[in-house]
C-alpha cells in the first residue's frame, strides 16, 4: 500500500508538471495552431515601414483580421515590400483598400491597419494593396517642422 | 616559496582528479549497462523523495515571487500609465529567468544537499561497499535513479513554479490593484512566444536540473566517509551548485537571447 502510494503522488507530479507546460503554452504564450494554416496572402509596399515586425497585427477597426508574415524589399521599386496573411473568413476587403502603419500607443508596438474601400472586386490570394501610408518616422517631422519654422 | 607552489600544484592537481571522477562516476551510472525492470520502482522512489517533496517549498515560493512582482510592476509600470504591461513583465521574467533559476537554487538546497547526506552517509556505513560486496553495483542501484529523478523532476517542478508565479501575479494585479483582466491577458499572450521563452526556460531548467543532481551525487560519493566530511561534502554540494547555477544561467541566456 505504501509503493502505492508513492507511485500515485509521483504520476501526479508529472501529470502537474505537463499540466503546467501545456497552461503556459495556451494561457501564456498564446500559443494557437489552428490559425497558423488558414488565411490568404496579400502584399503591400511602403517607402518606410518604420520598426514593423514579422507577426505584428493586421487590424481593421481596431479588430484584428491578420499578421504580418514576412518583410522584404523590393529590389526594382526600392520599397518595402510586406507580405501579410488574412484570415479565410475576412473575405470582404474590396480592392482599393488603403493600409497604414499605425504605432499602439505613445510607444507600443507598429501595426497595420487596413481602411476599406468602396469597390465591389474583392482583394485575393497573392494580390497588392496600391494605396499605402507610411509609418510615421518622428525624426522626419521634426525635420519638416525645423524646415518650416526656418522657412516662415 | 617552492612549498607554497607545491601545495598550489597538488591541489590543481586534485581538483583536475576530482572532475574526472565526477565523469567517471557519470559514465559509469548512466551509460553502464541499463536494466530498466529493476530500475523504475527505484526511479519511483527518487521521484518521489526529490520531486514531490520539493513541490510544496516550489509551490510556496513561486506564489509569493509572483506576488512580489506583480506589485513591484505595478508600482512601476503605473507611473507611465501602462499598468497592463505588469502581465507581460511577470510573465517573460517568470519564464525566461526566475522560474528555472530559483527552482534551481531551492532545489539544490532542499533535494540536492538531502541526496549528499544521505550517500555521504551510506558511504561512512560502508553501505556502498557492503552492495558490492553482495554483488550489486551500486552505481546503478543507489547512484542512476537519483540522476535521473533529478534531470526528470527539474523541469517539472520549473514549469509548476512558472505557473504559480504567473497566477500569483494575476491575483495581485487583477484581483487587488484592478488591472483590467483582458488587457493582463492579452498583452502576455502577445509577448509570450512559445518557442521561445517557453521551451527556452525548460531546456535552462534541464541543464540546472542535470548539473545540480550531477554535483550532488558526485559530492556524496567523494566526500570524506566522517560526519564531518559529510558536513562540508552538502556545504559543497550547495555552494558549487548555486555557483554553476548563476554562471550557466549567464551564458545560456547569452546564448539564447543575446544574438544581436
Amino acid at each position: 500500500m505504501r509503493i502505492r502510494a508513492l507511485e500515485i503522488s509521483v504520476g501526479a507530479l508529472i501529470i502537474a508538471g505537463m499540466l503546467a507546460l501545456i497552461a503556459l503554452a495556451i494561457n501564456v504564450s498564446g500559443l494557437n495552431l489552428s490559425q497558423k494554416g488558414g488565411g490568404y496572402t496579400v502584399l503591400a509596399r511602403f517607402d518606410n515601414i518604420g520598426g514593423l515586425t514579422e507577426r505584428a497585427k493586421v487590424s481593421m477597426s481596431g479588430v484584428q483580421i491578420g499578421q504580418v508574415t514576412s518583410i522584404r524589399i523590393d529590389p526594382k521599386r526600392l520599397m518595402a515590400e510586406v507580405e501579410m496573411q488574412i484570415f479565410d473568413d475576412v473575405d470582404y476587403l474590396s480592392i482599393d483598400s488603403s493600409a497604414q502603419i499605425l504605432t499602439a500607443g505613445l510607444l507600443g508596438e507598429k501595426y497595420i491597419g487596413i481602411t476599406p474601400g468602396f469597390e465591389d472586386d474583392l482583394l485575393e490570394n497573392g494580390m497588392t494593396i496600391e494605396d499605402t501610408q507610411s509609418a510615421l518616422v518622428l525624426e522626419e517631422i521634426v525635420g519638416k517642422f525645423l524646415f518650416n519654422k526656418v522657412s516662415e | 616559496m617552492i612549498q607554497f607552489l607545491q601545495r598550489l600544484g597538488a591541489k590543481a592537481v586534485s581538483r583536475i582528479a576530482a572532475v574526472g571522477r565526477a565523469g567517471q562516476l557519470l559514465s559509469q551510472s548512466l551509460i553502464a549497462k541499463p536494466a530498466p525492470m529493476t530500475m523504475l520502482p527505484l526511479l519511483v522512489r527518487q521521484l518521489y523523495f526529490i520531486g514531490v517533496l520539493s513541490l510544496v517549498i516550489i509551490i510556496v515560493s513561486g506564489l509569493f515571487i509572483g506576488m512580489v512582482l506583480g506589485l513591484q510592476g505595478y508600482t512601476i509600470l503605473v507611473d507611465y500609465g501602462s499598468e497592463q504591461a505588469v502581465g507581460q513583465m511577470v510573465a517573460l521574467s517568470l519564464v525566461r529567468e526566475l522560474a528555472p533559476v530559483v527552482t534551481a537554487l531551492l532545489f539544490a538546497g532542499r533535494a540536492g544537499s538531502a541526496v549528499t547526506a544521505e550517500i555521504g552517509l551510506m558511504k561512512a556505513t560502508e553501505q556502498l561497499a557492503s552492495y558490492e560486496m553482495i554483488g550489486v553495483d551500486p552505481m546503478r542501484r543507489i547512484i542512476a535513479p537519483r540522476l535521473w529523478a533529478g534531470f526528470i523532476s527539474m523541469p517539472l517542478l520549473s514549469m509548476i513554479f512558472a505557473i504559480v508565479g504567473i497566477w500569483g501575479g494575476s491575483l495581485v494585479a487583477i484581483d487587488w490593484l484592478g488591472v483590467f483582466s483582458g488587457s493582463f491577458w492579452a498583452n502576455m499572450q502577445a509577448s509570450v512566444s512559445f518557442s521561445e521563452d517557453v521551451m527556452n526556460g525548460v531546456i535552462k531548467s534541464l541543464v540546472f536540473g542535470f548539473v545540480v543532481i550531477w554535483i550532488a551525487v558526485f559530492q556524496g560519493n567523494d566526500c570524506v566517509p566522517t560526519s564531518e566530511g559529510i558536513s562540508q561534502a552538502t556545504t559543497r554540494t550547495v555552494v558549487y551548485s548555486s555557483l554553476a547555477i548563476l554562471g550557466l544561467d549567464f551564458l545560456l541566456t547569452a546564448m539564447m537571447f543575446g544574438d544581436f
